[in-house]
C-alpha cells in the first residue's frame, strides 16, 4: 500500500499537465502524526506534496459537494462508494470527475494507537505489516492488522467500485467477516438496557459536530442542529439534546452510509458513533437488500417504492 | 434506542376514514396510559451546587 504513492503522483501529474482536471483532491502530510490532511493540488509542482499511507482515513468525497471544476480524486473503496452516492444525489456530475482508485488494506485507528502510547506520540511510520510508534522515552512496534479502524476490519468493499484509473492491482476482498455482531448485541437488550447503553455511549460527547463535519453525507446548507427558526433540537449539553442530535443525524444517513468510519475517526472523544449508522445500514441490507454506493444504476431505497416493501409495522 | 415497543405506533389512515382515526387514537392512548409515563425523554433541570 505504501508503494501506491508513486503511481498516484504519476497519474496526478499527467492529469494536471494535460489539463484533464483543474485540481486533484488527495492527502498531504499533517502537522501531527497520524493526521494526514486533505489537500487540493492545483499545479504539477505541488503533486510532490501528495502522500499515501495508513493515515488517509478521511473520506475525500466530502470535498466534492457542489464543486464546478473538473476534479481528479483519489478514492479508496469507501470514498468511491460515497462518490457514487454523491453522483446519485446530484452533488457532482460523473463527467466532472477523474477517479484515481486506490485498493485499500485498511486505515490505522489513531484512537487505538494513542491509547497504547505512554506519552505524546512524536512519530509514526509503517511498513506493510507493522507500525512503528515513537514518542518521548518510548518506542513500540505494533502489528498493523491489530491497529486498523474497526470499520476497516469488517470492510467487504476494499476495492473502489467506480474509477477511471487504478493506482495498484486490486486487493483481495474479505469474505468471512461478521459485519453486525455489535449491532445484534444491542438489539438483544431490553428497552431500558438500550437506553442506559446509549446514555453511557454518549456521556462524553461534547457536541463539537466533528462527526457531522467529517461525514460526506452531511452536506445540507444548514444542518438541523444549526437551525434556530425553527429550532429542532436544543443546543445544550443536556443528555437528551445530545441523544437527539446523534439519532437524528444517523437517520439522515439511512440508506446512504457506506460505513467509511470518517465520523468515528474524527471524534475527539473516541465515541463509537458508527454504532448508530450501522444499525440503519444493517436494516437496509436485511429489509431492502441494499448496500449504499455500489452502483449508479439503482435508486436508493428511500426514494423508491416497491409493492413488496416491508410494512408490518403499520397497524 | 430505548423506547418500549408499545409506545410507538404507525398507522395508515385515509382522510376519509374518520372512524378508523378515532378508533386508532383511542386504542393508542389507552395502550400508552397503561404503560404509564415515559420518563427517559424528559430534560432534567440543571443542578446547582
Amino acid at each position: 500500500m505504501l508503494t501506491y504513492i508513486d503511481k498516484i503522483k504519476e497519474i496526478s501529474r499527467r492529469l494536471l499537465k494535460e489539463s484533464k482536471v483543474d485540481l486533484v483532491v488527495g492527502f498531504r502530510k499533517g502537522t501531527v502524526p497520524m493526521m494526514n490532511e486533505p489537500c487540493f493540488v492545483k499545479t504539477v509542482e505541488d503533486v510532490d506534496h501528495l502522500v499515501w499511507d495508513g493515515n488517509c482515513g478521511i473520506n475525500l468525497a466530502n470535498y466534492l459537494t457542489n464543486r464546478k471544476e473538473k476534479i481528479g480524486i483519489i478514492a479508496k473503496g469507501c470514498d468511491s462508494r460515497n462518490i457514487v452516492t454523491h453522483i446519485i444525489e446530484n452533488k457532482i456530475k460523473r463527467d466532472q470527475l477523474v477517479i484515481i482508485g486506490v485498493p485499500c488494506n485498511g486505515m490505522i485507528d489513531r484512537h487505538k494507537i494513542e491509547a497504547m502510547a505512554e506519552s505524546e506520540i512524536k512519530e509514526v511510520s509503517e511498513t506493510e505489516d507493522t507500525i512503528q510508534v515513537e514518542g518521548d522515552g518510548f518506542e513500540k512496534t505494533l502489528d498493523r492488522k491489530a491497529m486498523l479502524q474497526q470499520n476497516c476490519v469488517i470492510c467487504v468493499h476494499r476495492n473502489p467500485v467506480i474509477y477511471d484509473e487504478l493506482a495498484a492491482d486490486a486487493v483481495k476482498e474479505q469474505t468471512e467477516v461478521d459485519r453486525y455482531a455489535d449491532v445484534r448485541q444491542i438489539e438483544a437488550l431490553s428497552p431500558q438496557a438500550k437506553w442506559d447503553f446509549f446514555e453511557n455511549l454518549l456521556s462524553t460527547c461534547i457536541r463539537c459536530y466533528a462527526c457531522r463535519n467529517a461525514c460526506p453525507l452531511c452536506y445540507c446548507p444548514t444542518c438541523f442542529v444549526d437551525e434556530s427558526r425553527p429550532q429542532w433540537v436544543g443546543k445544550s449539553q443536556d443528555p437528551i439534546d445530545i441523544r437527539t442530535f446523534h439519532f437524528l443525524r444517523a437517520y439522515h444517513c439511512a440508506g446512504r452510509c457506506t460505513d467509511c468510519g470518517a465520523c468515528e475517526r474524527a471524534c475527539p472523544m473516541g465515541i463509537k458513533v458508527r454504532l448508530f449508522t450501522k444499525k440503519l445500514e444493517k436494516d437496509c441490507l436485511e429489509l431492502f437488500d441494499w448496500e449504499a454506493g455500489l452502483t449508479l444504476e439503482k435508486r436508493p431505497p428511500l426514494d423508491t417504492y416497491r409493492p413488496d416493501d416491508p410494512d408490518g409495522f403499520i397497524k | 434506542m430505548g423506547i418500549e415497543p408499545g409506545r410507538l405506533q404507525f398507522s395508515w389512515i385515509s382522510s376519509a376514514e374518520s372512524t378508523k382515526f378515532v378508533d386508532v387514537v383511542n386504542v393508542v392512548t389507552d395502550k400508552i396510559k397503561a404503560l404509564g409515563p415515559h420518563e427517559n425523554f424528559v430534560k432534567r433541570e440543571a443542578k446547582v451546587g
